[in-house]
């Protein structure tokens, strides 16, 4: 496959074609709304199901018919839609069908704006949805991240039978750049044990997230407790660099950790000794990583298009070692990396200041 | 003849149909939604397609429907049964696929998914229970709730002034352009209960012609959250639900017309 210009949005939409998405149901908002435009030239054309649906309410429950059948069903939608979807996110999260959800994030709260954000962490990691669950969650920095994402999140979800997000900002949806596509996997129609099929020659299957039995669904909830611990035990992604001998590390992922980067190159250019993490997937969040590194370094510095989210889970993973300081921009608001360079030159003398 | 042969001699003339399990429903004595599963079930077993059938249960009295069916099912949220029934029936074109919905499923909370899933003439068969309450939850007020009928939260009766008038289901889906076959039907008498079964096999013959969405609306019980005896349920059907709900064939599509004649 050769290296084309390729949108973020276009990609993501190909990638998962390619990677043997079978259905697709969306409804238009910006900033990913080329996505389902994409889809829809596409999947037709290959024989494959494409709905515009009439809400993202319907988009989700569509997406979560079509995966009971063990078919590769995707969805993709931005902030508020991602809102109304979260009734059906509790709901295949409960009856573990695997599932895909892109989330390309804008400016909230409300209806806010469609400048890049990353304002719904929160909303992903931790409340997707009632309940006790969670989604596996990746965050990719460039389209070719994206792209290999997005393959991986299939994957993923079959593994774990689990729902899968593939969270990007408006920025990584919008922008162009090089980047290579997979080779076209064929629609799998092998079908798992527990998907819906026809009952022939065997015991009904049956879908649902009903269990009226309070101990019967303790059980329920033991048993998704217990894939999550999996999940967190396996699947931690994240990429660094210049941590070995790093006194300061910056925490950002997608667009804010890339954004980091030149910042901290210019920092290390100085001859400062600063590292970057930028966690993949923000859950499991790469707490084993940050964790060990909270014994070497003196401080770490977390930078989010938000008002600080992912920063909690700095904390939480550095134990209390070292401070954990926090610098975002809100609203659609794109950091530069002169105000980054600025945060960690100012931290980075308090650190060296006491020796 | 001995005893052995006696019973090989016998003829079955009723039984439960393969496609109902044997197991014990949660209903209320009088509550017509037994009537409506064996309906179903005595179609789908007819046509011969209950291996291929999946089934989509409400949020509702029927919540539980898909530990009745003897078939595939899933569980939908609140209203949602229509999407997820679209979703299933898009990548297995060739599977019968049926929702099960209520009145607070399908017309108040679910409308919007109920009215695209018509309009885009998704080719799935969608049984609807109005019984102009909600069950489950206790007995308030329903979008079907009759002016003036009684409820938990319409307590002095339905005041049209201040919450609307009933809706009338089958007649807006007949609207819908994509719509094959859209009828009342009442389960309060036997003749009803009959032609509500004819109707049932129209509906998934036509799913089976591929001629787009199908439903049967059928006119429903519920003794008790209506505060009355079974028999006192079906008359209050029949003196009160009927004349504002005409049964009726609202939308019967020319391509449909055909299995109308067929016995």
């Amino acid at each position: 496959m050769a290296v084309e210009l390729l949108k973020g949005n276009e990609a993501i939409a190909e990638a998962a074609i390619r990677a043997g998405l079978e259905a697709y149901f969306g409804y238009p908002i910006t900033p990913q709304t080329e996505i389902l435009e994409h889809m829809a030239r596409r999947m037709p054309d290959l024989g494959r199901a494409f709905i515009q649906a009439e809400s993202e309410v319907a988009s989700i429950n569509m997406v979560y018919g079509a995966a009971c059948t063990g078919a590769r069903a995707m969805t993709s939608s931005s902030s508020p839609g991602i809102s109304l979807m979260q009734e059906g996110f509790s709901y295949i999260a409960c009856s573990e069908v695997p599932c895909v959800v892109v989330d390309v994030m804008r400016g909230g709260p409300g209806l806010g704006n469609i400048d890049p954000s990353q304002a719904d962490y929160f909303q992903v990691t931790r409340s997707a949805g009632h309940g006790d669950f969670h989604a596996i969650v990746l965050a990719p920095a460039s389209v070719q991240e994206a792209i290999d994402l997005m393959v991986e999140a299939f994957d993923l979800a079959e593994k774990y039978r689990t729902l899968v997000f593939v969270v990007a900002d408006g920025l990584l949806g919008q922008m162009m750049e090089p980047a290579q596509l997979p080779p076209m996997k064929p629609v799998h129609k092998n079908r798992p044990d527990w998907a819906l099929t026809g009952a022939v020659n065997r015991e009904p299957n049956i879908i649902t997230s009903l269990e009226l039995n309070a101990p019967a669904l303790e059980e329920v909830n033991l048993r998704l407790q217990a894939k999550l611990a999996e999940i967190r035990k396996h699947e931690q992604r994240w990429a660094e660099l210049w941590t070995d001998d790093a006194k300061l590390v910056v925490v950002g992922y997608g667009m804010s950790g890339r954004i980091a980067q030149t910042a901290v190159k210019q920092a290390r250019r100085e001859g400062m000794k600063v590292g970057l993490l930028r966690p993949i997937s923000l859950w499991p969040f790469p707490e084993k990583r940050l964790s060990t590194l909270a014994d070497q370094v003196d401080a770490f510095l977390v930078i989010e298009m938000n008002a600080g989210q992912m920063v909690d889970d700095v904390r939480l993973s550095a134990g209390g070692q070292v401070p954990v300081s926090f610098y975002g921009r809100m609203g659609g608001v794109v950091p530069v990396p002169e105000e980054i360079y600025h945060e960690i030159t100012t931290l980075y003398e308090k650190l060296t200041s006491g020796e | 003849m001995t005893a052995v042969e006696a019973l090989v001699e016998e003829q079955i003339v009723y039984q439960r149909p393969e496609s109902l399990l044997e197991v014990p429903t949660h209903y209320c004595p009088g509550c017509t939604h037994g009537i409506a599963h064996r309906i179903v079930a005595e179609v789908l077993d007819e046509l011969g397609v209950r291996e291929r059938t999946i089934g989509v249960s409400p949020v509702g009295c029927s919540v539980l429907a898909y530990k009745y069916f003897n078939m595939d099912g899933a569980e939908a949220a609140h209203g949602r049964a229509p999407a997820m029934a679209t979703g299933i029936k898009r990548v297995m074109p060739d599977h019968v696929v049926f929702t099960y919905q209520g009145d607070g499923d399908l017309a108040a909370i679910g409308i919007g998914e109920i009215i695209h899933t018509a309009t885009r003439g998704e080719n799935i068969t969608t049984i609807f229970i109005n019984n102009a309450i909600y069950g489950m939850t206790g007995g308030q007020m329903a979008p079907t709730t009759l002016p003036g009928q009684r409820t938990t939260s319409s307590v002095t009766g339905r005041d049209v002034e201040t919450t609307g008038f009933p809706i009338r289901m089958a007649e807006m889906l007949a609207g819908m352009t994509g719509s094959a076959y859209v009828v009342r039907r009442s389960l309060h008498n036997v003749k009803e209960i009959n032609r509500a079964k004819q109707a049932v096999r129209v509906a998934f013959q036509a799913q089976l012609a591929g001629l787009g969405f199908s439903m049967v609306e059928l006119l429903s019980s519920c003794p008790t959250n209506w505060g009355m005896s079974a028999p006192e349920a079906m008359k209050w059907i029949e003196d009160n639900m009927v004349p504002y709900y005409p049964l009726g064939d609202y939308k019967v599509a020319d391509a449909v017309q055909p299995l109308l004649k067929r016995k």
